[in-house]
């Protein structure tokens, strides 16, 4: 009788309605307010690469890679970074000012809105800067002539759920982070690694079998950097042994069933850290 | 104004965090029109409770109940007729004051043209019309305040919660609140407000709740609990031996409080009890004054109430 049902805690699947798109629509109109900030610079990092690694450096590596200029290899690697970038920096950094300095979930709580809400609708916002900044490097890419299939239109698609995959895995350490200086942990350890080892700059191929293995079974951005390879130029990595095919289907299960599993789970997590 | 329904009624309410509980198996009713003040020290338990009003907080025990809906399982519910202004400033330093409002209607599914309308009318009932389009880093801690109170009107709350509205502000800043939520009372508007200020509590509240240590250890309107606690003066002297002793002699039933290098003395006899006995001590410093809530709280625990 005196022990009151404790809804609230306990691990769950999160009860979502429309008011996710309440608090989507808040972080949109800040975007919006600060668009000019927002823009610059997602449209000048992808091209100091593409000119600094594509021209520059692209020039010694003579015979291209499997077909391709290096230039052309880079590019589509350059529209996957951007879409890790843009979704877990959203959710990281961004999303600890929201909920530590500027209390904004709280008050959003005292509302109708409920918790679960508030999270669902901060990480579909990372999946949509995700979008919108890789559409921008997209849009640099083809004005330098890399684009050669027509699947590129799928881009923003990918981008979309590749970045909700990014903002949940951002969201779980924005949940476990006691202070914001506690990002430089993932920034350096994961961010950076998956950077320059997810078959970004050379193809997974050129690792020792082993590390091959490690960059596919734990590194997202693996798979977000094959997807994209495809979506741009047509062409899929062929993983270890498997066939093209595999590997593609390989690297869409893998990017949903780690979605769901980081969406469910970061959504628990910031419930734990919030409703105490 | 203050109607028979009871519109927040909570049983044995109780939060635990580990082994520390912040509030200790609780009941108490509000009626609606009714403004009741929890009164207390900071820590005493306050705001954890308003905090379970709103469904922010689960409880860990008991019930509570707003406007006959369960805290633990109509959330939505409550939270859509409830408004808060809590404590701290969470206002939205991305957006301007106007912006604040309209985002925070959208929260309730107030459609655009409702919130602009109303938002209108808060702006000129909290007189924060010329800041309209500020950022919410160029206002005063005053206009802070006033713009969180606005902002927990925005959905034409039947409950109205305010966590310490006045905490941090001027005199002035204090004295427009007070009038704000003078006229919200008038309005009808059912009024919780925490505060550790008694002066706050006897000037705005019909009821009060005195809070400590996560208990209610009195309630009552606050005259009525100054009448009887306090009686109708206090008499203020410096601690001093000879002083104690012929007050114990010659007040017999009189309360004495030694706080500090201060005695309070404390009786259930009408005006005038102390005269005669300071004018037996001319040389002391002594003061007789109208007894106030502090001293309720002072003789209730024997401590001082702020901090």
């Amino acid at each position: 009788m005196t022990k009151s049902d404790d809804s609230q805690s306990g691990f769950k699947l999160p009860t979502l309605t429309y008011r996710v798109w309440k608090v989507w629509r808040r972080n949109f109109d800040v975007f919006m307010k600060t668009i000019h900030v927002n823009f610059l610079p997602s449209l000048l990092e992808p091209i100091l690469y593409l000119v600094a690694l594509g021209l520059g450096l692209g020039t010694f590596i003579a015979g291209g890679i499997e077909g391709f200029s290096y230039i052309q290899f880079i590019a589509p690697a350059l529209i996957a970074i951007s879409i890790m970038n843009g979704a877990f920096f959203e959710c990281t950094y961004s999303s600890f000012v929201r909920m530590y300095f500027q209390k904004t979930f709280d008050a959003i709580i005292a509302t109708p809105v409920s918790v679960e809400e508030v999270i669902a609708g901060e990480l579909l916002w990372g999946a949509t800067r995700a979008t919108i900044n890789s559409t921008i490097v997209l849009a640099v890419v083809a004005a330098f002539g890399l684009v050669s299939s027509p699947l590129f239109l799928l881009v923003p698609l990918l981008a979309f759920f590749g970045g909700l995959m990014f903002a949940a895995i951002g969201m779980c350490f924005t949940a476990l982070a006691p202070n914001i200086d506690f990002f430089n942990y993932p920034a350096f350890l994961l961010i950076t690694p998956m950077f320059l080892l997810s078959g970004t700059f050379f193809p997974l191929s050129s690792l020792p079998g082993p590390v091959q293995t490690a960059a596919l079974a734990v590194l997202p951005l693996t798979h977000v950097v094959n997807l994209t390879r495809g979506l741009v130029l047509g062409r899929i990595e062929a993983f270890l042994l498997l066939s093209p095919e595999i590997s593609l289907l390989l690297s869409i299960a893998w990017i949903s069933v780690v979605t769901i599993i980081f969406f469910v789970l970061s959504i628990n997590l910031m419930k734990k850290r919030l409703v105490k | 104004m203050v109607s028979s329904e009871v519109l927040i009624k909570a049983h044995n309410l109780t939060k635990k965090y580990g082994t520390f509980t912040a509030v200790d198996h609780i009941d108490f009713e509000v009626n609606k029109g009714e403004c009741v003040g929890f009164l207390g020290p900071n820590g005493a338990g306050k705001t954890t409770t308003v905090r379970m009003i709103y469904c922010f907080l689960p409880l860990t025990e008991g019930q509570l109940f707003v406007a006959g809906m369960s805290v633990s399982k109509q959330s939505r519910e409550i939270k859509s007729m409830v408004g808060v202004a809590p404590q701290e400033d969470n206002l939205d330093p991305d957006f301007t004051v106007t912006k604040n409002l309209l985002v925070y209607a959208r929260y309730f599914d107030i459609s655009n043209a409702e919130a602009t309308k109303r938002a209108t009318e808060l702006l000129r009932f909290f007189q924060l019309e010329e800041k309209k389009d500020m950022s919410i880093s160029q206002l005063s801690t005053g206009m802070k305040r006033r713009l969180i109170t606005a902002r927990a009107l925005i959905n034409d709350p039947k409950i109205l919660l305010l966590d310490e509205p006045t905490t941090g502000l001027d005199p002035q800043g204090r004295h427009s609140v007070w009038d704000e939520i003078r006229s919200l009372r008038k309005q009808g508007v059912t009024i919780i407000l925490t505060t550790h200020y008694m002066d706050e509590a006897a000037a705005l509240c019909d009821r009060i709740l005195i809070m400590d240590n996560g208990k209610i250890i009195e309630t009552g309107a606050p005259q009525e609990l100054i009448r009887k606690h306090a009686g109708e003066d206090v008499l203020e002297v410096a601690y001093d031996e000879d002083v104690l002793k012929t007050l114990k002699e010659e007040l017999p039933d009189a309360h004495l409080e030694v706080f500090g290098d201060q005695i309070r003395v404390f009786t259930n006899q009408p005006h005038g009890v102390f005269e005669l006995f300071v004018k037996k001590f001319p040389d002391k410093s002594m003061t007789i004054r109208n007894a106030n809530l502090e001293d309720v709280f002072l003789k209730l625990t024997g401590r001082k109430l702020r901090e």
